[in-house]
């Protein structure tokens, strides 16, 4: 293996961030009606919000390793 | 259903616009359009922004946005896996795909198997990527073409005899047209036009549908009560997550998506495009909902739309709902927003499997010495040949055939994974090992799709306890072990590797000219 644009020294702790958004995998934690929000039960509401969470977990990732990956 | 002139000449007009885009746009980031990775991978000029509708357009496809709704409309909450499967996507797109981008740019690499026979100096295994990448690409585009079927037919628009395939067949022909002329400039620059119809149509329907049936409460009571959520035990869970989890492992290596991350015009577009392209998973979101919203209006108990819903099944829900909430002029303007969603991926995938069959087959099998305009030309003449594919197959067999077909394509297009995905990080599993695992997925997945009458989820017995899961995930676990057990026998035996990559190829920031690696 080598170094992945992200660096393998340095850089690497921020990639265990992605792991959040796997926490999606927990389908009985959210298979639930309540609490609802403006009318959504638990399991729609929770699935859409965590898409945010998961952009901005990305987000992060991304500029703690831009400098690393050295844009053009 | 009575012709809906207005909607139809609204529909008509969006065609004509961008019909006329598709043939400009090959005049859009200038390039020699007789050269391969030029028709075909638009250069591999695309930034941030272009690149986002592209991908968005590629992967959310038409056919999506008929069916997913339709699977909420009915059996309810399962359609959101569509959801979690494009959360969990993103994260691993932006660790991993850079670095196939990367080493494409190094070496020249057009298709997902032309990276295989760098990688693993090994044809049969870059044959076999390769026929499994057209083999799941070509019941898809035919899946777009149901997608197109569906909006016509909600217009009114009903053809007797042979005229019955009329407008489809012009609908495909223009898109042949201008795929042929432009090659990926042409989706692209459509892809940017869609993609904001598609943004401004499920807004709309999120704003105006909930205040006219009274609120969101409404909306999920209309919902049966046992289908408002999974079923509370261990079996649904397990066949929900490992959907989600199965499909995006899938997602990324069918062609037309490695076609969208290749054609971008560095590894950070990619990067920066794994954060920015969920938006479109928020929109597949409010979609999926759109299915309850139709069942919360009431249209199938509705007599003018039982025709619709009886030719084509729950497929139905969404043109009708459409039909049923909007004036015309903007349920021709919805229409038209999913009648081009299906030409933009069906425009890619025909030309991402037009260069697996001229890259990996024609130069590789049949005639190596071919010069770089003759690779060109065949791409365009193939990627005629794959819509003409797809046409013949919607107009001959039934429906059903085509939806089974891609669910088998999920299911193979999976088999590439080991090859693939490890191939970017490590050379020590063994070409013959993989083409025997793959193999083995392949025959398992379809043997056991083919137990369950076409349905995802298979019931595996795992000592005494019944485990219910996608058959891509268990097919894909025996290529693993039978690709990991004889790499550990082969490799055993002898130390020679062939491998023309270098381990810096896979972080590399442009191609060896700067640009195109040829």
């Amino acid at each position: 293996m080598d170094n992945n644009g992200a660096g393998r020294n340095g850089g690497l702790g921020v990639l265990w961030l992605l792991a959040i958004p796997f926490l999606v995998l927990w389908v009985p934690f959210y298979n639930r009606v309540e609490p609802t929000l403006f009318g959504f039960p638990f399991f729609y509401w929770f699935q859409l919000g965590w898409i945010f969470v998961s952009m901005i977990v990305t987000a992060v990732v991304y500029y703690a390793t831009e400098p690393q990956d050295k844009t053009r | 259903m009575p012709l809906n002139i207005t909607a139809l000449v609204v529909f008509i007009l969006f065609f004509v616009l961008v019909t006329f885009v598709g043939f400009a746009s090959a005049r859009w980031k200038k390039g020699d359009l007789d050269l391969l990775h030029e028709w075909g991978l638009a250069g591999g000029r695309f930034g941030t922004l272009i690149t986002w509708f592209l991908l968005g357009g590629d992967l959310y496809t038409a056919y999506t946005f008929i069916a997913v709704p339709a699977l909420a409309f009915g059996a309810g909450a399962v359609a959101f896996f569509a959801v979690p499967y494009t959360i969990v996507i993103y994260p691993f797109v932006f660790v991993v795909f850079p670095r196939l981008w990367s080493v494409a740019r190094a070496r020249g690499y057009i298709t997902a198997a032309d990276f295989i026979r760098g990688r693993y100096g090994d044809r049969w295994l870059a044959l076999a990527i390769a026929l499994t990448g057209i083999l799941a690409t070509m019941p898809y585009i035919a899946l777009q073409l149901v997608g197109l079927e569906v909006v016509i037919a909600a217009m009114g628009v009903q053809l007797g005899g042979f005229l019955l395939y009329l407008p489809l067949i012009i609908a495909f022909a223009i898109l042949a047209a201008f795929d042929y002329f432009s090659g990926l400039r042409a989706p692209a620059a459509i892809a940017i036009i869609k993609d904001l119809m598609i943004y401004v149509t499920v807004f709309a329907a999120v704003f105006v549908i909930p205040a006219e049936v009274g609120g969101w409460e409404k909306i999920f009571s209309a919902v049966p009560q046992q289908q408002l959520l999974l079923a509370d035990n261990f079996g649904a869970y397990t066949g929900y997550a490992t959907l989600f989890v199965g499909s995006a492992m899938a997602l990324f290596l069918y062609p037309h998506s490695v076609t969208g991350v290749l054609s971008s015009s560095s590894r950070h577009v990619i990067r920066r495009n794994a954060a920015l392209l969920p938006a479109y998973s928020f929109l597949l979101g409010l979609i999926a909902l759109l299915g309850f919203m139709a069942i919360a209006v009431g249209v199938k108990a509705m007599p003018v739309y039982a025709s619709g819903f009886a030719q084509f099944g729950n497929n139905f829900a969404v043109p009708a709902l459409i039909l049923q909430v909007f004036p015309a002029w903007f349920a021709g303007f919805a229409f038209a927003a999913i009648g081009i969603g299906a030409l933009v991926p069906a425009a890619i995938m025909s030309i991402a499997a037009a260069n697996l069959f001229t890259r990996n087959i024609y130069r590789e099998f049949i005639r190596p010495e071919c010069d770089p305009r003759t690779e060109a030309r065949m791409a365009k003449t193939m990627s005629l040949v794959a819509k003409v594919g797809a046409l013949l197959f919607i107009i001959y067999l039934p429906t059903a055939y085509a939806i089974n077909m891609q669910l088998l394509g999920g299911i193979w297009i999976i088999q590439t994974f080991p090859a693939m995905i490890l191939g970017l990080y490590t050379r020590w599993l063994d070409p013959k090992a993989l083409l025997i695992g793959w193999v083995a997925g392949m025959i398992c997945g379809t043997l056991m799709a083919w137990s369950t009458g076409f349905a995802p989820i298979y019931r595996l017995d795992i000592f005494g306890t019944v485990i219910p899961a996608y058959i891509a995930i268990y097919s894909v676990a025996l290529n693993f072990a039978v690709s990991f057990a004889l790499s550990f026998v082969f490799n055993a035996q002898s130390k020679a590797r062939e491998d023309e990559t270098m381990p810096g190829d896979y972080a590399v920031e442009a191609g060896p000219s700067g640009g195109f690696g040829h």
